[in-house]
């Protein structure tokens, strides 16, 4: 709320979060492309040289119904870049819905590690870097600007 | 007259509303008897402000359609490079790819019309799920069929892969590979969560009437490790890095074919043409 009444020079002071925040789901959505075209083209079922990824990838976790789980996780980077970019050109009402689509990738992730750590037991490299891209992008996009929020606000 | 408020290219032409060098709208020339309208350079200059502006908002939307239009190349891309990724798909031998392990460990008809070889790792899970029906596929087809078997074991993403090849081989010094080859899948889940595998593959070698003493001298012995790398150069030659991986013909089944019913379309297919 605070945010919507401050002045056009601070209301874009997070844009440079938002830029970074694009650029990372932009890694986070190479990612799952590359994982939705290996599991497209059945690659994914078959044991590979890369340790845990078969594991992982040809687990039932690994879909859901008849959607890979990496083309869903491709379309939530997409949309977390799109929400990004439209953020850092002050398309504030975006800010609220990026935030929520993030905490949303955090909640699954946090399942998808458990689920890697203690039911598969196997760590596939590729849903790992997409973990830690959704972890960063939650620390940029849900916490820094309760943060920031919370100083502007004491510093009145 | 008109005058181009950039260049200050002044034209007589009153039809013309563009500067043809900079592309600038025209304004009337406030030099031609004081008749031009003052107000028209401020007038440009704000509808330009604000033609700015609307370009700017499209901005964000043309690299959100930029993107998607460059994810879904990606996509193309990595598509295609998976389908090109091997040499496998031409049918016709290729000399500068080594030929494997010989004799080769065959099972079925030998001189059948057609020839599944296949590549796998006895610890690869999708080997193991795919084992039973390799079997069907075998039943099915009868001596229309012959299966070879290649050692690709996946190191290190499988701690024993390696020493259930040796294994394997080691039997099959003893003219007991596929007895091995089924007593390692049947009992992949036992031995793959083992710590000291070793006394178990001596155990299923006893179970198949291999002598245990020559086994054990086989299982580290140079042939063994020489029959492991020749299939090995093999698979590496044709770029096999999963598996299972099935060669009908020296055609390698993708996608859709790998799943068992459509390599039995392919070994239908494969039958056909032989006839």
């Amino acid at each position: 709320m605070s945010s919507n009444a401050s002045p056009p020079e601070s209301q874009n002071k997070f844009a440079w979060i938002y830029l970074i925040a694009a650029l990372l789901s932009l890694i986070g959505l190479a990612d799952a492309l590359y994982l939705t075209v290996q599991h497209l083209t059945g690659q994914s079922l078959r044991c590979t040289i890369i340790s845990g990824c078969s594991e992982v990838l040809s687990s039932p976790y690994a879909q859901i119904g008849s959607i890979p789980l990496a083309a869903v996780g491709a379309t939530a980077y997409f949309s977390v870049f799109s929400l990004a970019i439209l953020a850092a050109f002050r398309y504030r009402f975006v800010r609220p819905l990026l935030a929520a689509l993030v905490a949303v990738m955090f909640l699954m992730t946090l399942w998808l590690l458990y689920l890697q750590a203690f039911v598969i037991r196997h760590f596939c490299q590729y849903c790992l870097i997409s973990a830690a891209v959704t972890i960063i992008l939650t620390g940029l996009l849900v916490i820094a600007p309760v943060v920031a929020g919370k100083r502007h606000r004491s510093s009145r | 007259m008109k005058r181009c408020p950039k260049c200050k290219r002044v034209y007589a032409d009153e039809s013309l509303t563009f500067c043809l060098d900079d592309g600038y709208g025209l304004i009337a020339d406030a030099a031609e008897g004081g008749s031009a309208d003052p107000n028209a350079t401020i007038g440009y200059s704000q509808n330009i402000r604000t033609s700015k502006t609307q370009m700017k908002r499209f901005i964000p939307f043309a690299i959100i359609a930029l993107t998607l239009i460059g994810a879904l190349v990606v996509v193309l891309v990595l598509l295609r490079s998976s389908q090109r990724s091997s040499t496998l798909n031409n049918a016709t031998p290729d000399p500068s790819i080594p030929a494997g392990a010989q004799p080769p460990h065959i099972r079925g008809n030998p001189n059948a019309p057609v020839t599944l070889e296949e590549f796998a790792d006895f610890q690869c899970g999708a080997c193991g799920a795919y084992y039973p029906e390799l079997k069907k596929i075998e039943a099915e087809f009868g001596d229309r069929l012959r299966v070879i078997f290649r050692e690709r074991p996946l190191v290190p993403t499988h701690e024993h892969a390696l020493i259930a090849a040796q294994a394997a081989e080691a039997a099959g010094a003893q003219g007991r590979f596929w007895e091995m080859h089924d007593k390692l899948y049947e009992n992949q889940k036992d031995w793959s969560e083992a710590k000291d595998v070793v006394p178990m593959l001596v155990d299923y070698a006893k179970q198949i009437g291999v002598d245990p003493d020559r086994f054990m001298r086989d299982l580290n012995g140079e042939v063994v490790a020489a029959r492991i790398f020749q299939d090995g150069k093999r698979a590496h030659a044709l770029g096999i890095n999963g598996t299972p991986t099935f060669l009908v013909n020296g055609k390698e089944a993708k996608d859709e074919s790998w799943k068992p019913d459509g390599l039995r379309a392919m070994i239908n297919q494969a039958l056909s043409g032989a006839k």
